[in-house]
Parts: C-alpha cells; sequence; structure tokens
C-alpha cells in the first residue's frame, strides 16, 4: 500500500516552510528531493567506511569498493541488465550521452551516415550530436511530433533508412510529458540497422525500465532525479558494444597495463571510469534505486497517474490556463501558459506562495520554440507530491492571475 | 523616469509583497516600451529568464539606458535598475551598489550579486558600458 502522506515524511526537505507557507515541491522533473535514507547512507559510509575505491588493501578499501560495486548491482536489477559489466557510473546523463557520442559514435559513424532523433529532445541528447555531425560529416535528423506533443510514427519511420547509424530518442519528454513507445522504436531502428540510445532522465523516475525488454543498445540516466545525490549518473551500453568501445577519459583506475609508451585498458565498466570516481554519490545511488523499489515502481507510478488526473481536472477550472503538450500517453509533467501572462510573472508570485515551479526553456529550446514559445511554466511531480501540493498549485496560479 | 530615492521611500510605505509586486507591476507599466527596431539579438541581455532587451544612450560624459522586456515585473525591475543607474558617469557607476539598494527596496530576492538570478546580468552589461566608455 503506497501511503503518501507516510512517505512524505522520508524526505525531510518537505517538512521546511516557504515564506511562511508549505513547501509544494513541484519541480522533480528538473531535480527530485531526497529521502533521510540515502542522506544517511552517505553520511554512514562518510563517518565509517571511506577510502578510495578499488585501490587499497585495507578494510576502509574493501568496504567502500563493495559498496560502490553494491551499487552496481542495484542499477543494475533497476534497469534490468544482464550483467553489472554493462552498467558505467558518470557525472550525469549529459555525461553518459557524451561518453556515447565520443566514444562510440565518433569511432562508429562516417561522411553521409545518418543519426535520428525527436523534436522532443533535450539539449543533451541533441548538442553531442550536433558535434558528431560536424566532425564526421554525418547528417542530424529530427522526426516531428504533432501539435499536442504526441508520437507520430509515420514521421519517425519516414526519417528511418539504411543511413541511419543511430536513434537516439527520450524516453519521457521533459517539457511535454509525451511518453515514447520506445521499444517499438527500438525494434523498427535495429530492423533498418541502426543501434539505440534512450535519454531516460524523466522516465526512470516516473515508470519501471527493462533494458532487455526495450532492447535498446545504450540508455542514459541521472541519479539527481532519482531521488539520488548530484554528480552521479549511468551509462547503460550493452556488453558487446561497450567491449568495443575506446576509452572515453583516460587515468587512474581504467587501465590493464601501463608502459611509458603504451597502455591497454581495462573492461568495460573500468574503461570507462577513469580517476576517482563519485564513489560516495554511487553508494548513494544504489540507496535511492534501492528505495524506490522497495516502495514499488508500479506503485509510485499509480500514484502520480492518480495525481495526473486530478491535476487535469483541477487546472481546467482556471482561466485561461493551457496545457502545452497534451498526449494521451503522458507522464507527471505539465507545461502550461497562462493567458497572455510571462511565465516569469507567473513564477514570481508563486514563488512567493511556497510553490516550485521552473520557468524557461528547460534545456529544450528548439523544442519550445517549436510549440510556440520563447518560455514556458513547468509544473512536475515527484512520488512525494500529494492532491494537497495541486490544490496549492491552483491556488497560486489563481491568485497570480488575478494579479496580471 | 523616477528617481530612486523616491522609489526607496514608496517602496518602504508597502508591507507586504502584494504590495510591492503591485507596484513594481505598476512600475513596469509605465516604462516607456522600448522602439520595436532594438528588439533584436544585438541589445538582448542574455542570462535572464525572459526576454531582457538593454540600449545605452550617451549624452556629455553621462550614460543613459533604455531597456524593456516581455515580462511585466521584470520591466518594473528594469525601471528600478534604470532609476539607479541613468544619468551617471563611468566612474559613478562602478561605485554604485545596486544589491544594497535593492535589499533596501525589500526587493534582495531580485537582484543581489550572490544569487545570480537573470537580473545581475543586465547590471554586468550596464557596467560593461561604462567600462568601455572609461576606456
Amino acid at each position: 500500500m503506497f501511503d503518501v502522506y507516510k512517505v512524505r515524511k522520508d524526505f525531510p526537505v518537505l517538512a521546511r516552510s516557504i515564506n511562511g507557507k508549505p513547501n509544494v515541491y513541484l519541480d522533480s522533473a528538473a531535480s527530485a528531493q531526497k529521502p533521510k535514507c540515502v542522506i544517511n547512507k552517505m553520511s554512514r559510509v562518510y563517518k565509517t567506511a571511506y577510502a578510495n575505491v578499488h585501490r587499497g588493501t585495507y578494510a576502509l578499501a574493501d568496504e567502500i569498493t563493495s559498496e560502490y560495486e553494491k551499487a552496481r548491482e542495484v542499477v543494475k536489477k533497476f534497469i534490468g541488465a544482464d550483467s553489472e559489466k554493462e552498467i558505467v557510473f558518470t557525472r550525469n546523463a549529459t555525461e553518459s550521452i557524451n561518453l556515447v557520442a565520443s566514444s562510440w559514435a565518433l569511432e562508429n559513424l562516417h561522411q553521409c551516415d545518418e543519426i535520428l532523433i525527436s523534436e522532443a529532445e533535450h539539449h543533451a541528447n541533441l548538442i553531442p550530436w550536433q558535434i558528431v555531425c560536424q566532425k564526421k560529416g554525418c547528417r542530424l535528423k529530427v522526426f516531428k511530433i504533432d501539435d499536442n506533443g504526441a508520437y507520430l510514427p509515420q514521421e519517425f519511420i519516414k526519417n528511418l533508412n539504411e543511413r541511419t547509424k543511430l536513434v537516439a530518442v527520450t524516453g519521457m519528454s521533459n517539457v511535454l510529458g509525451t511518453v515514447f513507445p520506445i521499444k517499438e522504436i527500438a525494434l523498427a531502428a535495429h530492423q533498418a540497422g541502426a543501434k539505440v540510445l534512450i535519454d531516460a532522465c524523466q522516465l526512470a523516475v516516473h515508470s519501471s525500465i527493462n533494458v532487455q525488454d526495450i532492447d535498446c543498445d545504450f540508455l542514459a540516466f541521472s541519479g539527481h532525479k532519482t531521488y539520488g545525490p548530484t554528480g552521479i549518473g549511468v551509462l547503460y551500453g550493452k556488453s558487446e558494444i561497450l567491449e568495443s568501445m575506446p576509452p572515453y577519459q583516460t587515468g587512474g583506475d581504467m587501465v590493464d597495463k601501463v608502459t611509458y609508451q603504451k597502455t591497454t585498458y581495462a573492461e568495460p565498466p573500468a574503461r570507462f571510469e577513469a580517476g576517482t570516481p563519485a564513489t560516495v554519490e554511487a553508494v548513494g545511488l544504489g540507496e535511492a534505486l534501492r528505495y524506490m523499489m522497495k516502495l514499488g515502481l508500479d506503485n509510485i507510478a499509480a500514484h502520480e497517474r492518480e495525481l495526473s488526473a486530478y491535476m487535469l481536472q483541477k487546472t481546467s477550472e482556471i482561466k485561461d490556463f493551457k496545457l502545452v503538450g497534451t498526449a494521451t500517453n503522458k507522464g507527471g509533467v505539465f507545461s502550461f501558459q497562462v493567458g497572455n501572462i510571462h511565465p516569469q510573472d507567473l513564477a514570481y508570485v508563486l514563488g512567493k506562495e511556497g510553490v516550485a515551479i521552473r520557468i524557461g526553456h528547460h534545456c529544450a529550446e528548439p523544442l519550445v520554440n517549436r510549440m510556440g514559445y520563447t518560455s514556458l511554466a513547468r509544473a512536475s511531480f515527484g512520488l512525494y507530491n500529494t492532491k494537497e501540493d495541486i490544490d496549492a498549485f491552483v491556488a497560486a496560479v489563481k491568485k497570480a492571475s488575478a494579479f496580471f | 523616469m523616477e528617481d530612486i530615492e523616491e522609489l526607496i521611500e514608496n517602496f518602504s510605505m508597502l508591507e507586504d509583497w502584494e504590495d510591492k509586486y503591485q507596484y513594481l507591476i505598476d512600475l513596469g507599466e509605465k516604462l516607456p516600451p522600448l522602439d520595436e527596431k532594438y528588439k533584436t539579438d544585438a541589445w538582448k541581455v542574455s542570462g535572464c529568464q525572459s526576454q531582457v532587451w538593454l540600449v545605452p544612450e550617451h549624452k556629455g560624459g553621462l550614460l543613459s539606458f533604455k531597456g524593456d522586456s516581455d515580462a511585466i515585473m521584470v520591466k518594473g525591475i528594469i525601471a528600478v535598475i534604470l532609476a539607479i543607474y541613468s544619468n551617471k558617469s563611468a566612474q559613478e557607476i562602478k561605485k554604485i551598489e545596486v544589491g544594497k539598494i535593492f535589499a533596501k527596496l525589500g526587493l534582495g530576492e531580485h537582484l543581489s550579486p550572490s544569487r545570480r538570478n537573470g537580473m545581475m546580468s543586465m547590471v554586468d552589461k550596464i557596467r560593461f558600458y561604462a567600462e568601455s566608455l572609461e576606456k
């Protein structure tokens, strides 16, 4: 049984007040708050079991290495990977995608090859491919979504051909909330001979993921959005592909044998984790994912569906409230515009009312422009949000409407 | 254009944030709109969360500025910034502690050097124009 009021007690920051009002945090799509178990786990590691990972021969070094590698096993379980060798720890999803761009794409893509992405991509799943295309003379193709932000299968298929070497799509749009049918996309891409990368930053927060079922070649997500610490992210890659890839950065902990003239590299994932990693953050991420699995990904998804339905119902009562992104298959991310009120003006008033939302282009400027805006306001849910949060949000938006 | 001392006095009479915001909106509405020909990337202040334009004018050794935004409260904040910085020499502009003035207005959260949120970019640009004039 998922009891949100009980769950909220796990998140200390939700108990503080903002400007004398309850803390209504509706910006989890930007970054999620952290449960006590994550904070405590990291603190405990620093207090009792800290040393450099993978290097020592003493008790503390053994313990931290074991904690770090246990976290990798948790990630493996969380995304249903075949082996922990397929799990690379990075700084964040942005670095995960840049790793694939630098290491895999620059090696394997050539002139006239094509990379296919959707119109709904975050800058992190756009700019690395622009750079690959500039360096290698490849072409970046962008398949259209409809004006409601829904996936259009015919647009995807139309742009897929034998020159397509990589399809890189988001599992769930951070602006529109649209959930993309990634299993279907991966199947078609593979039939065309392309590799598939999924940006799962939003998807990983809101639903369970199984990389073997999706059959993607790469998948990236950030720890700080899945209730874990900042500074830690994940790249999943199929074993045989990771094994074929050259290192992304070089230095300590990623080598097999080094002489002054020549180096042979370690097997994945160590090959891609040069230098001392964000060790305690990785352990914190493991704890966060364990927490999510304990609550149950399906329970979290069901709770967020209930919130979404309530959100749609309540916001329909606000005059001139326009939701941007109304695809049928949509997660708990709501971009919106109210009348002619600039999102910045709206956010000033909401901030005073203790309601945290994000405004701007959400690191997806072409998408926001494509939807017809230069800036959008966005409210997004985490597993700890309640109907009372939505009531407070609606009341604050109404108050702002009266202001402007 | 309002005088900054007058603005400080007016703001000091407003107790709650609602009244301060309403006053900012009024200031924004009163700010003369910028000629459309200046609403280009060349005059845009980057780093703000709304579109902000700033155009400097130089007369008799003094700098003045015109500004605009597509957000009305931001326009109000611009009106305050312009009141602070207009008709000043480059030397005077350098000495202004804008964060302290905004704190005095009770608008510290909208412009403070430590928070680096949006509107500081506009002040940076004003300082940049002042420095270029000195050279």
